[in-house]
Order: C-alpha cells, then structure tokens, then sequence
C-alpha cells in the first residue's frame, strides 16, 4: 500500500538517509527504531509527504506521493507528532475539530461535529472537550491530539484504507497514557488502518509491533516481519548498548538492560 | 414574575457546573458567536451616531438627520457635516477595521500576539512609499505615470509596505520558525530606515508638504473626503471577505506550519498570499492616514480575551470592534484641542504602548517557564 523505492535524502553534504527501500503491508503495527540521528524522523515525514525525496520515491496505492495534493493527502493519513505548542487561546475541542478540515470548506457538518464526538470518546476524553488548551496536563494534551488525528482518519471505518504516522507519540507520557494510545492504535489496525510508528522504546515496539524496522546511520539495517526474533547482538550493533534478551512463558520477549 | 425570573436564574447556575457534551458545546458557541457581532455591530452604530455629533463644531441630531435625509439648504454648517465630518467618521470606522483586521491576520500567520502592521514595517514601509510619491510625484512622467494616474499613491503605498513586511519576515524566519527576537529586531530597523526615509523626504520637500508629511508620519484623518472613503472602504471590504477565507487555515496554522501541512494546507502558498493581502489592506489605509499603530495588536487581543482564537470570530470582530475603538480615538482627538486637533497616532500609541509592554513581558516570562514559544 505504501511503498519507498530506492529513497534518499541529503541537505548539502549531509546525507541523512541513504537508497531505502520499503513496503509497508496494510492494516499493520509497523515500527521504525534506531539511535538519535538514525534517519527516523527524516524517513517518517518523507513517507508522510512533508519532505521532498533527494532521489528516489514513495508510492502510496502505486501513484508517486508527488502526484497527490496536500488534501488529498490529509484525507489519506493522519500524523501524530510528539507535541504541540498552541501560541493562543483556544477549546480542546476546536483542536479535534482540526482533524475534519480536509472535509469541509467554512462550516463543520453534523457528521463532522458527530465525528470529532465519537474520537474523543473513544479516547476517553470527552470531558476535555471544553477545556483551554493550553492547560492541559502533557497526558491530556497528548489524548487530545489523538483524538484529532483519529477524527482524520475516521473514514476507516466505513472500508477506506488510512495511515496513521506516529512519530514519537509517547516518548514523554506515563505508563497509563503510553499504553493507552498505542492500544487504541493497535486496535485501530483492525479497522483499515496501517500504523507507522517511531518508538524509542524496544519493549512497548515488542509488545505492539508487527513488523520493524531497524534504521542506523541513514540506512535500512535490520527489517523483521517477527519481533520476537531480534536478538542482543542486533541490538548492540543498532544501538551500541549491551542488552539481555529474555523469553518469557508466553513467548514473549522482553530486553533488560 | 420577579420571583420565576430569579428562580430560572438559580437553575441556570446549577446547570453551569456541570459537565455540558462536547456536541452540545460546539453548537452553543456558534450561538454566541452571533450574539457578540449583534453586540459589537449594535455598538459600532452607536459610535458612529455619536462620533458624527462631536468635534470642533458640534451638530444637533435634528439638524444631522434633516442633513441627511430632507434639508438642501446652503449652510456652512450643512456642507461642513457632509464634506468634512462624515467621510471622515466613516474612512475612520474602514481605517480602524483595516489596521485591525491586518493585526488578526499577521498575529496568526507569525504565531505570535505581539505583532502588528506598525511592528512589522507594513505601515512604516507603507508611508515611505506614499512619501516618495508625495514629494517627488510631480517630478515623475511619462506615459505610465499619466495612465496610473490618480493611483500612484496607493500603489507606491502597497509596494513600500510589501518589501518591508517581506525584509521582516525573511529575517525572523528561520528553518519555518518565527523567531521573536529577531522579528521585533528586524521590525525596529525596518522601521528606522523607513522612517529615515520618510524623514529625507520631509527634509528635502518644500514647506507646506514637509509640515504634512510631519503631521502625517503620526497618523491624521484629517484629509478624509468622499474618494478616500470609496478607495479605503472597497479595499478594507474586499479584503476582508478574502481574508475570511483563510479562517480554517490559520486555525490550523495553530499547530505549527508542519502539522497544518498534514492537515492539507499549502502553507508556503497561504503564506505568500496572506502578506500580499495584509499589506494591501494596510498600505490602502495609510496612504489616505499615515501611520496609526498599536491599533492593530490591542483589538484581536481583546477580542482573545472574550472568545478564544478561532480566527473566522478574530477576522469579524476585529473589523467591528476596530472600527469602534478608533473612532472613539478620533473623537478624542477631535475634542482635546478643539477647535484644532491632535494627531489620532499618539492617542493610540499612548493606550497601545502600555498593552504591547504587558504582552511583551508576559510572553517572556510563559517563554521562560518553557511553554508557549518555541
């Protein structure tokens, strides 16, 4: 569904990826890791359409990511970023209302209102609706852009293959929060929705990950449709730590450090 | 009837704790939105009854209506209300909504409270423009000179305020961040080298137009007639219907350039096209006014104050309460030393001045505890 072909990108003399190639299969929890610098970012927003490839392209449903408008696009994927500062004033609601602005021109729709209702719903804060933003707790705040993106991309349901791009969604929320947002993304690849992820964090990627990939120096090091096969040394060459790997009884795997 | 209204007074302070449905609240809002432009509309007529009334020659209701409407009679007083005193209230309602519809507008696309036409250079590039037209236009010939004609002020004006606006924000900008500092550095040289511009012009014009251009440089309504009322109203008008059609994408603009992106926004574009709108808006207004500052960053800061940031509410109410609040100055300064008048630009720098300084260091003290700005 989205595929990169022999892509790269550089500013001036700096290379920061370098001739990847991916596919990304749909309706899967796929998780982009690797050490700061890795590239991860810089691949994330290629994907995403917010950069332009150096050489090389994206494909989203076989048609190159350049060919497609910028609304087109918003009502293909969502991306979710680590946070956001809101310089004004303004209602936690009006913030979910953001994810419905590639489907109306001046006014929201009744559908549209029902839309952004539902997303905060279902991620449990309704009762933030009427809140200022900007006093909003990191967690709070976090939920509510969450119920924005999933207000973009709430089409799904209703059969229409989306994108959700998470980069870094939890890397500065609680336990509770962390989980939270990831299972509902978790959940959401049942309903058409193909999940990509930066997650700095190995064992909630082990936990929800269906496929990962591992990026070192601007390059596709490891790639593994089995998170359960990584092993320590894979993991000290991508990240230069000394890691311990263990199996629990259900399978599971889970690194120590 | 006392006793009911008192106890539906009661419930409804019951109910106002509790949690209302998101829905619900999104629909109550657009209510209300409409309540406040009934409010604001309610007044701006109000003023500008009043505003009609004052000045260095006051005249009578009775007398204003049967101006307007039956008298044809020869009178000074008569041809005074309808050459002088009204175009002039009514350029000063369109020049208040301009400026301050122009401070919404800049204020969302630089992400930031404390920016405003005067701040940024528009205004002072503006009348640099209108300035060398002014003095060396009659100097200028030719056959394009005699085809733009009458125009020239206004365009000079435009293409002033444009270059200036467009130095500021290249400079602030850096890797699709505002960078405050360097904006309101960049706004004060800007500001300077136009302003000693303006100055050069004064310096080598013959008298009566340096005294103008002296007066001008602080804002005066005084040259209001019926032509400056068509050229600034058109301009602020359509303007401002242009301008309601970015609402949605300078709300998104909120999050960020890159997330309004994601959102489907082409934000370079919307940039380019919302400075040239801004500074066609401003530079209208002050090639007929001079420079008038301040105005701009107090109305949609007020209007925050009431209702929150959605800019479609900012873009509507700045116009309105805008075109109030200047008129107010206007009388003010029609009334302190009558029968001659005051320059408009200090009265609102004088009330401006002490607002710009409260944002200013409420937003260093947020930038300091790590929020707001990055």
């Amino acid at each position: 569904m989205l595929r990169a072909e022999n892509l790269s990108y550089w500013i001036g003399e700096s290379v920061l990826l370098l001739t990847v190639d991916l596919a990304f299969e749909p309706n899967k929890f796929h998780v982009i890791m690797g050490a700061n610098g890795a590239g991860k970012t810089t691949l994330l927003r290629l994907l995403a359409g917010n950069l332009r490839p150096s050489d090389g392209e994206v494909y989203l449903f076989d048609k190159p990511l350049k060919e497609y408008t910028k609304q087109e696009l918003a009502m293909r994927r969502a991306v979710l970023s680590q946070h956001y500062q809101i310089a004004f004033p303004i209602e936690a609601s009006d913030v979910v209302m953001m994810g419905r602005y590639p489907y109306f021109k001046t006014a929201p729709s009744r559908n549209d209102k029902e839309i952004c209702s539902d997303s905060l719903q279902l991620m449990q804060s309704r009762e933030l609706a009427g809140r200022e933003y900007n006093t909003l707790s990191g967690g709070e705040a976090q939920k509510i852009q969450m119920s924005r993106v999933l207000a973009q991309i709430w089409e799904a349901q209703k059969g229409e293959q989306k994108i959700l791009f998470l980069d870094e969604p939890v890397s500065h929320l609680d336990l509770k929060y962390q989980h939270q947002l990831l299972e509902t993304a978790k959940e959401l690849c049942k309903q058409n929705v193909t999940v990509i992820a930066i997650l700095h964090d190995i064992n909630l990627a082990l936990l929800y990950a269906d496929h990962i990939l591992f990026l070192k120096e601007g390059q596709l090091v490891y790639e593994t449709q089995q998170p359960s096969s990584i092993t320590a040394a894979m993991l000290k060459n991508v990240f230069d730590v000394n890691v311990t790997v263990l199996q629990m009884e259900n399978g599971k795997r889970v690194v120590v450090f | 009837m006392a006793s009911r209204r008192i106890r539906d007074r009661v419930r409804g302070l019951s109910t106002a704790g509790r949690v209302r449905k998101p829905q619900v609240n999104m629909q109550l809002r657009n209510v209300s939105y409409s309540s406040y432009y009934i409010g604001l509309a309610a007044l701006l007529v109000l003023t500008l009854i009043i505003s009609v009334r004052i000045g260095a020659v006051n005249i009578s209701f009775e007398n204003i209506f049967s101006y307007l409407f039956t008298s044809k009679e020869d009178s000074i007083e008569r041809s005074l209300f309808l050459k002088i005193r009204l175009p002039r209230v009514i350029l000063c309602a369109f020049v208040g909504a301009a400026l301050s519809v122009s401070g919404a507008l800049m204020q969302a696309l630089f992400r930031n409270p404390i920016v405003e036409p005067g701040l940024v250079g528009t205004s002072s590039g503006a009348a640099f423009g209108a300035a060398f037209v002014f003095v060396m236009g009659k100097t200028l010939t030719g056959p394009l000179v005699d085809f733009i004609g009458p125009f020239m002020l206004p365009l000079f004006a435009f293409a002033g305020g444009l270059l200036a606006t467009m130095i500021v924000y290249r400079l602030s900008n850096v890797f699709g961040k505002t960078n405050v500092n360097t904006l309101l550095l960049a706004g004060i040289a800007v500001n300077a080298l136009a302003n000693g511009g303006t100055g050069f012009f004064s310096y080598v014009a013959r008298d009566p137009q340096a005294r103008s251009i002296t007066f001008w440089n602080l804002g005066t309504l005084s040259g209001a007639d019926w032509n400056a009322v068509y050229l600034v109203g058109i301009s602020t008008l359509v303007g401002i219907l242009v301008a309601l059609r970015f609402s949605k994408s300078l709300n998104a603009l909120l999050l960020g350039e890159t997330e309004a992106g994601y959102l489907g926004i082409n934000t370079e574009r919307m940039k380019v096209q919302l400075i040239i709108l801004n500074t066609f808006i401003v530079a209208m207004a002050t090639s007929i006014v001079g420079v008038i500052s301040f105005l701009g960053l107090i109305v949609p800061h007020l209007l925050r104050i009431m209702k929150g940031s959605d800019n479609r509410f900012l873009i509507i109410g700045s116009a309105l309460l805008g075109a109030v609040l200047l008129n107010l100055a206007d009388m003010l300064s029609r009334v302190i030393v009558k029968p001659s008048e005051f320059p408009i630009g200090i009265i609102t720098a004088f009330v401006g001045a002490p607002v710009f300084l409260f944002l200013l260091i409420r937003n260093s003290r947020k930038q300091q505890q790590g929020g707001f700005y990055a």
